[in-house]
């Protein structure tokens, strides 16, 4: 995307202009921008970190002051996550939850990954009839809002006797995942010379050896992104797991937690401690990895 | 089920996906020369479009077709469905909160994303800074809902009664009376869209930053020898030359609201005249077993994402023949 509008007319700047600009700049971290930075900051933050702090106070505590008085009358405890993993809700706990979750995201990942680098290794280095339009038509089912699929594919699950099961929700988010992947990694696959690919062919290659040896090794980064993209929307996904694995043996976290916000709103010592096992792990994922996600988000997004 | 079982069933689901591919290569290796390409594309691409066409393709054809028939699905009723959604008052309601839900988040979360990238750019803690605004991006927004719910929380104002909710301690430190955010009509729509903007000004943050960083430092200079600076550098310069970015983060967040599902499930549950449509399709599907109006309603945001979706494209398409 090339933003070129402006004249452009200094190249050999000399050293005074670009004083001149430190100066500016200075001038842009006023006080009150400072000021307005912090606030935003503190806006970002506050909100999760009183609900961390309330996670870590006693019951009776809770309920009868405000987090912020943590700091003049501390009480640490752990027991909030004792029991929120062991409370029934629904016919569930939130430790089963939590293994549901894990077993949900792990192939919901790892599908689409499989199905997308091979679409789109045959979308951006082989050439066969249609394949535009077809690329187009795939990178355009983005915009299907995944609620006028849910109705119809539910019944087709319950024909298909797999109601109850974790395979419906496996399929559905692969299936939900594929244009973006295919998209993000025919991107990136694109990208790599086509010097390359033509060299590798001469020596004899066919797409297989292709495929493994020359494309695999320079998609890592990408498919890296894609998996972390799609692990924190599998992870974090209600509307899917809703529809798909409400029932006690299948539903994952979000379902339990949101559950619990209806029957158990007021009992803030399970909603916080059940909140924070439900973020440490994207969290984690995210902090570790997040030069990665924001490739992906910048190559998803701002790339036409 | 076991949990052992669970992870046994989870690790076949794997094992079966990646045996596909190997199979598939080796399949596609046999082909080869001109004419085999044709047939490797169809293998490399068979799957994906299969699962496209069952679980995207013909599922909204199926969706657009029921919303042409009744509650139980088994009566012809035309344009009854949609007719309800455009003039019962407890649908009106769910149009308006979508209405006020996707001008008020794209912008405001926007806004903030842009004014926090300028004014942390290039300042001794960046990298921190934006990970702090960043960061609800990664936390569900079931788990945020939570979050922002116990920002909201109420008690009952009596002498000894400490409220918890952060909003409401705010209130009463400065000697105003505790307030039930989410129950109050119609603000209470604005305190859950709050809720998304927190969430989504993280992204419009790092896209608008990145775009910032992309802008040619001599156009920089050469507006500063022409006396540009502070709030005129961000007007003439910084902003025009960000405009695509900014299309793209607006019409995005936009699609993404639009959508709206967990925050209003979460917070309210749709009640108290909070409910937007992905929630209402919800609701009516699945709770009030209407599947004809689910269906419309379904239908109806996939006819709201098109025009922002058109939009983008020709904004897209504009930016790129300058």
């Amino acid at each position: 995307m090339s933003t070129t509008a402006a004249p452009v007319g200094v190249t050999g700047a000399a050293k005074t202009i670009s004083m001149q600009a430190t100066k500016t700049k200075k001038r842009l971290t006023s006080p009150w921008a400072s000021l307005a930075a912090v606030i935003i900051a503190i806006l970002w933050t506050l909100p999760t970190f009183g609900l961390l702090i309330t996670s870590i106070r006693p019951v009776s505590d809770i309920n009868s002051s405000g987090w912020w008085t943590f700091f003049t009358n501390p009480a640490f405890t752990l027991d909030n996550y004792k029991q929120v993993l062991d409370t029934q809700t629904s016919g569930t706990t939130l430790s089963q939850a939590f293994i549901n979750s894990v077993v949900i995201t792990l192939p919901a990942v790892v599908i689409p990954i499989c199905l997308a680098s091979l679409a789109s290794y045959a979308f951006a280095w082989i050439e066969f009839k249609g394949r535009d339009f077809l690329f187009v038509l795939v990178f355009a089912l983005q915009i299907v809002p995944i609620q006028v699929t849910l109705i119809p594919l539910l019944s087709l699950f319950v024909k298909l006797n797999l109601a109850g099961t974790f395979w419906p929700v496996w399929i559905s988010h692969s299936i939900f995942a594929l244009p973006l992947a295919i998209f993000l990694l025919h991107n990136f696959m694109k990208e790599v010379p086509r010097e390359l690919i033509e060299a590798a062919r001469v020596d004899g290659a066919g797409h297989v050896k292709i495929f493994f040896q020359v494309l695999m090794p320079l998609l890592t980064p990408a498919i890296a992104a894609f998996g972390i993209f799609q692990f924190l929307w599998v992870w974090n996904d209600l509307l899917v797991a809703i529809t798909f694995a409400s029932d006690a043996t299948t539903s994952p976290m979000t379902v339990l937690l949101q559950n619990m916000t209806g029957t158990r709103g007021s009992s803030w010592f399970l909603l916080s401690a059940g909140a924070f096992i439900s973020i440490a792990l994207p969290l984690a994922v995210f902090l570790s990895m997040q030069r990665f996600f924001v490739r992906g988000l910048l190559a998803g997004s701002v790339k036409g | 089920m076991a949990t052992a079982e669970k992870f046994g069933q989870a690790l076949l689901a794997i094992a079966i996906f990646v045996v596909l591919v190997g199979i598939l290569l080796f399949v596609a290796g046999k082909f080869s020369g001109r004419r085999g390409d044709r047939a490797v594309a169809l293998v490399f691409l068979g799957p994906a479009v299969l699962g496209l066409v069952i679980g995207l393709i013909y599922p909204a054809i199926r969706t657009f077709y029921e919303s042409f028939f009744n509650a139980g699905g088994d009566k012809f009723i035309g344009l009854d469905n949609y007719s309800n959604i455009f003039t019962s008052s407890d649908q009106l309601i769910v149009l308006r909160n979508t209405a006020i839900w996707v001008v008020v988040t794209p912008f405001v979360a926007t806004a903030v994303g842009l004014v926090y990238a300028v004014l942390v750019d290039k300042s001794r803690v960046e990298a921190f800074a934006k990970a702090l605004v960043f960061l609800p991006m990664a936390i569900s927004f079931v788990g945020a809902s939570i979050i922002w719910k116990f920002v909201y929380d109420y008690r009952f104002a009596s002498p000894n009664v400490n409220q918890i909710g952060l909003l409401n301690q705010i209130v009463v430190w400065l000697g105003g009376s505790p307030q039930q955010w989410l129950l109050n009509k119609p603000l209470n729509t604005f305190f859950l869209i709050v809720v998304m903007i927190w969430i989504q000004a993280g992204f419009a943050m790092t896209v608008l930053s990145a775009a910032i960083k992309a802008i040619p430092e001599d156009i920089i200079e050469a507006a500063r020898i022409d006396g540009v600076s502070g709030i005129g550098l961000f007007r003439y310069v910084t902003l025009p030359s960000i405009r695509p970015a900014l299309v793209v983060v607006l019409t995005t967040i936009g699609i993404g609201t639009l959508k709206v599902f967990d925050i209003v499930r979460t917070m309210t549950g749709g009640q108290f005249d909070t409910s937007v449509v992905a929630n209402e399709f919800y609701t009516q599907s699945f709770r009030a077993n209407d599947q004809g109006l689910g269906a419309a309603l379904a239908v109806l945001l996939f006819i709201l994402v098109i025009p922002i979706v058109y939009y983008n494209i020709r904004q897209m398409r504009a930016s790129e023949a300058r």
